[in-house]
């Protein structure tokens, strides 16, 4: 399964940090949409931070977030960032390099 | 929208663009300041931040989206902000909001949550009154949901009225509208919009405020500069004469001149214009005035379009002017520039920057006709004439030269201007026999009584010295002819006074004889008179005697009647 397609990876945790703004629908199906794609293709292999900047809105300036909800793949390197609620899956999993792990049949 | 009957404003912190705002920018409301790359959205944006936090204790916020702070801080360190000093003292703060188009993948529905907050925070770290948000437009270089940037920029212009912050936001132009994506749509409260022309090689900053909701406001374009001290507008607002005159005099430098001015001088706060042709001695009354100027303990500008300030120092030492010793005493300034270096809108926007900086009691303009011929003849001078309106607003008093061509044609020369000068002095060339003399006229003279006549005007080591001029059956001649004609009126007076005084001799002998030839005769009279009468008596006593006689002879021989009848 994913376990045969490692290479981009090399079997790392995946972190992932994801930027929302108190609860709204779209924080909540980002992070939705999120996990799905993460149980699909790294599964055990990923650690999510989800990060309120209304509770920390300095982390918005140090980490230059703009859009609502945002998603950064802090590791593995290089970063990666992708806004929105990822409803557009591919688009979303193009930008992570999930797809190059995706067997055929997933 | 409820407007109050007295908008709230605040100022802008630009010099001259209060005035134009009558008042300032709105308070707690957004403006918008529109214009092409690198014409001083930016530092009007930072300028408004720095002096209010400076000068007005207003803390500020500025969200940068084209330059990181350094750049920023490096940028603006050259007009004497020090931003790093305000951020430390808590007066400012700055967030540099990074867009990278090539690292931003979209999914899906998002919005600008993140911004907001970030505008937030930059705005509650200080307490800020004041935001900027340069340039916005940015935003749609980095987003490609187009609709959704415009619906989040709608909201947060409306949610920074909720703030109750004064903001100014600058947008780039566009092609046919003021911004290129219509942000004057959402900002409805203040538009202004920047532009930098260039006109026959020369540019030109200049300023227009597009609306101004609830607000009166200039609405002319108006130029701008900006130079080391940042953005200075040039606020010709109106051309008022309402202006309150005063009945004061100033010297104009030269005794003689200040007797033909009625004996004590220019007006202060009027306008005197000394034309010309080349070498007719302009710069030299100019000097003359700014010299008593300063002698009477007030500040002087003197603008220089012809000479450098060294050359003009140097020129007039050598008629017995020392204007070094009051530049060094900081009563004059000298600001020298050719006429062609700018136009003439920046050329008024720095002589007004300096008036605004020295409050100088007189400004001298050398020569004013150069600059209205770097410019569009006419716009040039309504410029210039709103800049005097300007100065007299404040009672400085200006004195302008102006170049004349030769010829007779001289009074015709800056019809536009005369009009709006109190005092004309004529530098008129008088060519006689081999010589070009200088004279002088008082064309005119607002509102005092005033010499008609013409003086000779001769600059010597001692300063500029007016002669009356001779004025004879032969007509009005100056320079050695003067002298000659006088010389020779000399003569011709001497002459007459000998004539008068050999005949006057002459009279006096005449009366003299003839008294002592009446004198003469008297006396010959009464001795003959005397005489006269004396013989009279004896013959009349002579003949009285005989008589008696003859009656006692008759007596004597009995004589009748008959024969003493015959």
């Amino acid at each position: 399964m994913t376990e045969q397609k490692h290479d981009a990876t090399d079997g790392k945790v995946w972190n992932l940090r994801l930027y929302i703004a108190g609860d709204s629908p779209k924080s909540r199906l980002a992070l939705a949409n999120l996990e799905r794609m993460c149980e699909r293709h790294l599964p055990g292999r990923y650690k999510i931070d989800v990060i309120d900047l209304v509770k920390t809105p300095e982390l918005a300036k140090a980490h230059q977030i703009l859009a609502i909800p945002t998603l950064v793949r802090e590791v593995p390197e290089p970063i990666k960032r992708v806004i929105g609620d990822l409803s557009d899956e591919s688009k979303a999993l193009l930008n992570l390099d999930l797809d190059s792990l995706t067997t055929g049949s997933g | 929208m409820a407007t109050p009957t007295t908008l709230p404003k605040i100022k802008s912190g630009t010099d001259g663009l209060d005035e134009i705002l009558a008042g300032g920018l709105p308070a707690g409301r957004p403006t918008l300041v529109c214009g092409a790359a690198g014409c001083g959205k930016t530092l009007l944006g930072m300028q408004f931040l720095v002096r209010g936090a400076v000068d007005y204790g207003e803390p500020g916020a500025f969200i940068a989206f084209e330059e990181n702070v350094e750049d920023l801080q490096k940028n603006v360190a050259s007009l004497g902000f020090d931003l790093a000093d305000l951020e430390s003292k808590k007066l400012l703060s700055i967030d540099h909001v990074k867009i990278d188009p090539t690292n931003i993948i979209e999914s899906g529905d998002y919005d600008l949550s993140g911004l907001f907050l970030r505008i937030g925070l930059a705005i509650d770290s200080v307490g800020a009154k004041r935001v900027v948000i340069d340039t916005l437009e940015t935003l749609f270089g980095g987003l490609s949901n187009y609709g959704l940037v415009r619906a989040e920029l709608r909201r947060l212009f409306e949610w920074l009225k909720e703030r109750e912050v004064s903001a100014i936001i600058t947008a780039e132009r566009g092609d046919n509208a003021l911004t290129r994506h219509g942000l004057e749509e959402y900002v409805s409260d203040c538009v202004i919009s920047l532009d930098h022309r260039v006109h026959d090689q020369v540019s030109t900053r200049r300023l227009r405020v597009v609306k101004y909701r609830g607000s009166l406001h200039g609405t002319n374009e108006y130029p701008f500069l900006i130079d080391e001290t940042g953005i200075t507008v040039l606020p010709i607002t109106s051309a008022g004469l309402d202006h309150a005159v005063l009945d004061e005099r100033v010297s104009t430098g030269v005794a003689r001149l200040d007797s033909m001015l009625g004996g004590q001088g220019y007006y202060r706060g009027s306008t005197v214009l000394v034309s010309g042709t080349a070498g007719g001695g302009k710069t030299s009354m100019a000097a003359h005035f700014a010299d008593a100027t300063c002698r009477a303990g007030e500040r002087v500008l003197f603008f220089s379009f012809e000479e450098s300030a060294q050359q003009v120092v140097r020129n007039m030492r050598s008629i017995g002017i020392d204007l070094a010793h009051w530049e060094a005493a900081g009563s004059l300034r000298f600001v020298a520039a050719r006429p062609t270096a700018f136009g003439m809108e920046t050329h008024l926007a720095v002589l007004h920057r300096q008036v605004r900086e020295i409050r100088p009691a007189a400004v001298i303009i050398d020569p004013a006709s150069t600059l209205i011929n770097a410019g569009q003849a006419t716009a040039a001078t309504q410029l210039l004439v709103r800049l005097i309106d300007f100065l007299k607003a404040q009672h400085i008093t200006v004195l302008m030269t102006a170049l004349t061509q030769g010829g007779d044609v001289i009074e015709r020369t800056d019809v536009e201007i005369s009009s709006i000068v109190d005092t004309w002095l004529l530098l008129k060339t008088i060519e006689l026999a081999g010589e070009r003399n200088r004279g002088l006229y008082v064309l005119k003279s607002r509102g005092m009584s005033h010499s008609n006549q013409i003086r000779e005007f001769n600059i010597t080591n001692r300063g500029v010295v007016l002669t009356d001029v001779y004025v004879g059956v032969d007509g009005v001649l100056t320079g050695s002819a003067r002298v000659a004609q006088e010389a020779r009126a000399r003569d011709e007076a001497r002459q007459r006074r000998l004539v008068v005084e050999q005949k006057s001799r002459r009279l006096a002998q005449l009366e003299a004889h003839h008294k002592e030839q009446l004198a003469k005769l008297q006396v010959d009279f009464d001795h003959e008179a005397a005489e006269l009468r004396i013989a009279i008596e004896a013959a009349a006593n002579d003949s009285q005697f005989r008589d008696q006689d003859q009656r006692r002879m008759a007596q004597v021989r009995q004589q009748d009647d008959g024969e003493a009848l015959r």
